[in-house]
């Protein structure tokens, strides 16, 4: 086991710093296109959820419930032994896309859920009263307001995202985190571990380490004005009861 | 339908459903020790970074920060692969117990240990929003009273920070149960891993002597249905908590 200021470890890691910009390449691209899926999921199910019909609100319920309360490498095994046994195999890197994107589908669901739960009733009825139709009214009242509520956490879950794609080592991925583990444990390569898993867990570090605090300076921000408006409701409504 | 029925049949054998409760226990007990020990760290580390703001303990915030940024922003099974090497082992732990083999409680300390370390940076964090819940007052209401710092940590300001964070602690709990699936990539000691083991052996028990769609559906969808559960009973009772707070909030007990 080489030491964390062992030179020639450094020097291996050099050697084959292409292994780790190829993980990073991967995990980024696999994120990006998890991200869209999830987006898109996210949006789907959410509005289904906030829509008032019965119906499609079970039909959200069930994939939020179902996808978070069962672990992420799970649906990825299910996914990949299923196609891989019925002969229809559709790569590591494909089906990591889909089981990552389904499921922080179900996370981005329940934060635009939350988002547009939180908007007033009235506005609802107000953009109605108007004769927005439905996509008019989410259009131009319903999401201007809500995106503020709703970016913060999704930030967040990109994060998370980004951490998950560690989960493809399980079938045998090409992310990052598998990676540098075939890198620390290969024939040629092997050994310098404590330099590659710090160089791995560095370019995590710098990846998440700006969008987990922009997410956290921004929610910190909103909390705020949102006691600031409190504040001043409270006031206001004061005035008018002692006058 | 010959491949589903020999795939259901390995549902009823004992050995094996013996060998997949097992893992749930193990699952559930990582997961309950290490978000124990996780608050216990992570109330520290909330504390440190809260509240060592004088110049001379500034240095301790910085690293109970540092600490904690790291572990969020990097993921699980890094460290996982980290503590395997590096976290020392106890000699005195080096046998068989547990129905694990001196090996497998050897892989099940270092990996409980990295989820111990992970889980307790959230929870620190969790722990956080619930200390800065507490009203500011409440600290000076203490002090007024003659309580020294420590004293109102520990008499007036955890008990109620903790009141606030219970239902968030549960989700933990749950976000942990699926972590703890992660040791699958190292171990055979919980669900995943075990379900996944006997996926790949799948052949010796269905009787059709190959391992088909069915059994993967069989296998890996009993788990589904164990972890669901298990998640979604923790989840309803956060759900009942939220919904029905113990203590009425402050303005509804003005009113």
């Amino acid at each position: 086991m080489d030491g964390l200021f062992s030179i020639t470890a450094w020097e291996k890691v050099w050697t084959y710093r292409s292994t780790f910009l190829l993980g990073l390449y991967n995990t980024s691209r696999m994120a990006l296109f998890a991200l869209i899926l999830s987006l898109v999921l996210g949006i789907i199910f959410g509005l289904m959820a906030t829509s008032g019909k019965k119906y499609l609100e079970v039909i959200s319920r069930v994939y939020v419930e179902v996808i978070q309360n069962t672990p992420l490498i799970l649906q990825l095994c299910f996914l990949y032994y299923a196609l891989a046994f019925s002969g229809k195999s559709l790569g590591i890197v494909v089906t990591g896309i889909i089981s990552l994107g389904i499921y922080h589908g179900a996370y981005m669901a329940e934060v635009v859920r939350a988002g547009i739960g939180a908007i007033p009733k009235g506005q609802f009825e107000a953009a109605e009263s108007q004769g927005f139709n439905y996509v008019e009214k989410m259009y131009f009242i319903i999401l201007p307001q809500s995106i503020k509520i709703i970016l913060p956490p999704m930030v967040n879950q990109i994060v998370n995202l980004i951490k998950n794609t560690s989960c493809l080592y399980i079938i045998g991925g090409a992310d990052l985190i598998s990676l540098t583990y075939s890198f620390v444990t290969g024939a040629t390569t092997g050994g310098a571990y404590a330099p590659a898993y710090l160089v791995s867990g560095l370019l995590f570090f710098i990846v998440c380490f700006p969008l987990s605090t922009l997410a956290s300076i921004w929610e910190n921000s909103l909390k705020k004005r949102e006691l600031k408006t409190a504040e001043a409701v409270k006031t206001i409504s004061e005035g008018v009861v002692t006058k | 339908m010959s491949t589903l029925e020999g795939s259901l049949s390995i549902l009823k054998n004992p050995a094996i459903l013996s060998y997949i409760f097992k893992g749930v226990a193990f699952t559930l007990i990582i997961s309950v020790v290490a978000v124990g020990i996780g608050v216990l760290l992570g109330s520290v580390l909330a504390l440190v970074r809260n509240y060592c703001t004088t110049k001379k303990t500034r240095i301790f915030k910085w690293l109970a920060t540092a600490y904690i940024e790291i572990f969020r922003n990097t993921p699980l099974l890094l460290w996982i692969f980290i503590c395997l090497v590096f976290f020392p082992f106890p000699e005195f732990l080096s046998k068989k117990m547990f129905g694990l083999t001196s090996v497998e409680v050897k892989l099940l300390f270092k990996g409980a240990t990295a989820l111990i370390l992970f889980t307790s940076s959230i929870i620190a964090e969790i722990v956080r929003g619930g200390l800065n819940s507490v009203a500011q007052g409440q600290f000076e209401a203490g002090h007024s009273q003659g309580f020294n710092t420590v004293q109102i940590m520990i008499y007036i300001i955890l008990p109620q920070a903790y009141r606030n964070i219970v239902p968030t602690l549960l989700s933990q709990v749950i976000t942990t149960i699926k972590d703890s699936s992660y040791l699958a990539n190292i171990a055979v000691i919980e669900l995943m891993s075990r379900v996944k083991t006997l996926l790949s052996a799948a052949n010796k028990y269905n009787g059709t002597g190959s391992v088909n769609v069915s059994d993967v559906f069989v296998l890996l969808g009993a788990a589904a249905i164990i972890y669901f559960i298990i998640n979604f009973t923790l989840s309803s009772i956060v759900r009942y908590m939220q919904k029905h707070p113990r203590i009425p909030k402050a303005a509804e007990r003005a009113a």
